[in-house]
């Protein structure tokens, strides 16, 4: 009966720390997946500024004010208790969300627009640093002993479904409401920013009913909190020492792996394979719904044979296969390695139309779609768009389809050319079979982390000193991974290859969890530790 | 084992200044070669991400430090240990 309680009770805990750090994600996220309407709507047309503001806005939220947040919500939940501090990193979370999306566009207030979002983003990341670290420390207090990995590895499952909510949550209103309506200034996108309220609401009323982490709590009572969390976690050698081994022997790799597996591999997808929108949405979701059980299996096989060497291995397999991954990526996605199907009356189309530009009447844009079938089920599309200057402005009357040579002035050398492929049923899941191997990396390192990184510090400061390094892992190294590898595919660019080596953006995760793989084998033990009330 | 992690220490505290000098270098090489319109924003990630790698880069630098004095050879099983 008294175990069943126990059960029960850290149900609840895992449930409701969950729900709270599972909404903080999709608050996060949100903002993300509708970046390119926030820009036209917050920030002003020109171009230099624009890019001034929402580069202020993505860099110093991921970067700067995440680890920032981590001290200052870090040290909060060492000096007041977990309880309250995650409750407060949650209402400034759903707060500026909400607020977010009160916000009216340029159009309407000018500079105040982009401003106020650059303010409110600030405030996302500051709050998004405190969560995690008290979600994680609070559960892993309540957790018995010798089960700490299994029910920690919840939390760790929110990152990944909070994804999925924001996704199916904007799929949902842009569907119903049709791209016109979704990206007017008062239109569709603002509803997610809206809902994020009624789930902190929710949210904020379940965190109440919890009580503070016994382990705080007997500390409390006997007068051993820390009275300086910031001086004893980063002053003290002893403590320092270990801040650094977590940072370079886990959190660096398991920060890489994880943002290569979610997010550079929809990017991989989408631009250098040119797959179609909404064929590498499906992609990754199936792949991510599939593996993520998987982050509470190595949760779960953690506390049976140790954290180290379950996040090693994850590490390694990374570093071994990524690249043969994502070459395959590129093999299954070539036309070359496809049969076409020569019977162009039932599978292939060539379609020629002109469209004047709107403003300018001497413009004219000479669109031609191609589509080629192939065997396998496969479509590509390629979209062939050319430019033509008109002698003269066009005459209204006349029907838009009559263009003879002896009109043009100018006709654009090099056309605009873009693909998009939809691929067949036997690629397609190959494709999500290649996903889900680095979703199982993911689960693998980031699974057995948070139990890892309680165990590694004491109690009084282990809110502070395990923050720290996780936003830096996470956010500094592992929110670099889009960046850094465009900038080496940059690298590898000539006259002679002009597209460059698409692979190349891969050495910088290989090269972190690399150097993280052989600090993590020769510096760090594999031993539990079982007493963590100390 | 000991000797290794001694060894590699003076490995990690080379590496981390490395680090700083070629992000300095790519960013004076990139800023300079960036197209007027966009120059500011490129000066802007550029100072965040020095800003920002700066300090990981002397906390590395620390890592090696203590790692070729023989500070992880032994790690704490207890938190009395830290304290």
């Amino acid at each position: 009966m008294r175990q069943e309680t126990k059960q029960n009770n850290i149900a609840f805990v895992i449930g409701a720390s969950s729900v709270g750090t599972l909404i903080e994600w999709y608050d996060f996220y949100i903002f993300g997946m509708l970046a390119t309407i926030i820009s036209k709507q917050f920030f002003p047309a020109d171009a230099g500024t624009a890019a001034l503001l929402s580069t202020l806005a993505i860099f110093a939220a991921g970067f700067i004010v995440r680890p920032f947040g981590a001290l200052v919500f870090g040290r909060l939940g060492d000096l007041i208790g977990r309880k309250h501090t995650f409750l407060l990193t949650l209402i400034i979370m759903g707060g500026s969300t909400f607020a977010i999306g009160l916000v009216p566009g340029y159009a309407t207030i000018g500079w105040a627009a982009p401003i106020l979002v650059l303010i409110l983003r600030l405030l996302q990341g500051l709050a998004l640093g405190g969560e995690y670290g008290g979600a994680a420390t609070y559960v892993a207090e309540h957790a018995p002993a010798g089960q700490r990995g299994f029910w920690t590895s919840w939390i760790q499952t929110t990152a990944t479904l909070g994804l999925f909510l924001a996704l199916g949550i904007i799929i949902l209103i842009r569907t119903n409401q049709g791209v016109e309506n979704f990206s007017a200034e008062w239109g569709g996108w603002r509803y997610p920013f809206w809902i994020s309220i009624l789930l902190v609401g929710v949210s904020v009323l379940i965190r109440m009913r919890m009580s503070e982490s016994p382990m705080f709590t007997k500390l409390k009572s006997e007068g051993k909190t820390s009275t300086n969390p910031l001086k004893e976690s980063f002053g003290k050698k002893a403590n320092f020492k270990m801040v650094l081994l977590a940072l370079f022997g886990a959190v660096m790799g398991q920060g890489v792996v994880w943002y290569t597996g979610q997010f550079y591999a929809q990017s991989f997808i989408e631009t250098v394979c040119k797959v179609e929108f909404v064929q590498s949405r499906n992609v990754m979701l199936i792949a991510i719904l599939m593996a993520t059980p998987c982050f509470v299996l190595f949760g779960w096989l953690s506390d049976k044979v140790g954290r180290k060497w379950i996040m090693l291995i994850g590490m390694l397999a990374a570093v071994l296969t990524y690249r043969p991954i994502y070459k395959e990526f590129i093999n299954i996605t070539s036309a070359a390695n496809r049969i076409k199907i020569v019977d162009t009356r039932l599978t292939s189309t060539m379609t020629s139309y002109p469209i004047y530009d709107a403003k300018d009447k001497t413009k004219v844009y000479l669109k031609q779609q191609t589509d080629t079938t192939y065997y396998d089920g496969s479509v590509f599309k390629y979209y062939r768009t050319d430019t033509i200057i008109l002698k003269a402005p066009r005459d209204e009357a006349r029907p838009i389809t009559l263009i003879n040579p002896d009109m043009i002035q100018y006709s654009s050398p090099i056309p605009h050319l873009v693909v998009e492929k939809t691929m067949g049923n036997a690629a397609y899941w190959y494709m999500i079979w290649l996903v889900f191997i680095q979703i199982v990396y993911v689960t693998m390192v980031y699974g057995p982390i948070a139990a890892f990184l309680v165990e590694m510090f004491p109690t009084k400061i282990r809110y502070t000193s395990m923050s720290l390094p996780y936003h830096i892992g996470n956010g500094v190294f592992g929110g670099l991974v889009p960046f850094l590898g465009t900038l080496i595919v940059e690298f590898t660019k000539t006259s002679s290859n002009p597209a460059g080596d698409s692979l190349a953006g891969l050495w910088y995760p290989i090269g972190v969890a690399s150097v993280c793989f052989i600090i993590g084998l020769l510096y760090l033990t594999n031993k539990i530790d079982k007493n963590v009330m100390d | 084992m000991n000797t290794i992690k001694k060894l590699l220490g003076y490995v990690w505290m080379l590496i981390a200044p490395c680090i700083i000098l070629f992000l300095v270098y790519e960013a004076y090489d990139k800023i300079s070669k960036a197209p007027a319109v966009t120059q500011s924003n490129v000066i802007l990630q550029w100072v965040i991400i020095l800003l920002v790698f700066t300090p990981i880069c002397v906390g590395f630098f620390i890592f090696g430090s203590y790692a070729s004095k023989g500070e992880y050879d032994h790690l704490p099983a207890a938190s009395s240990e830290i304290d």
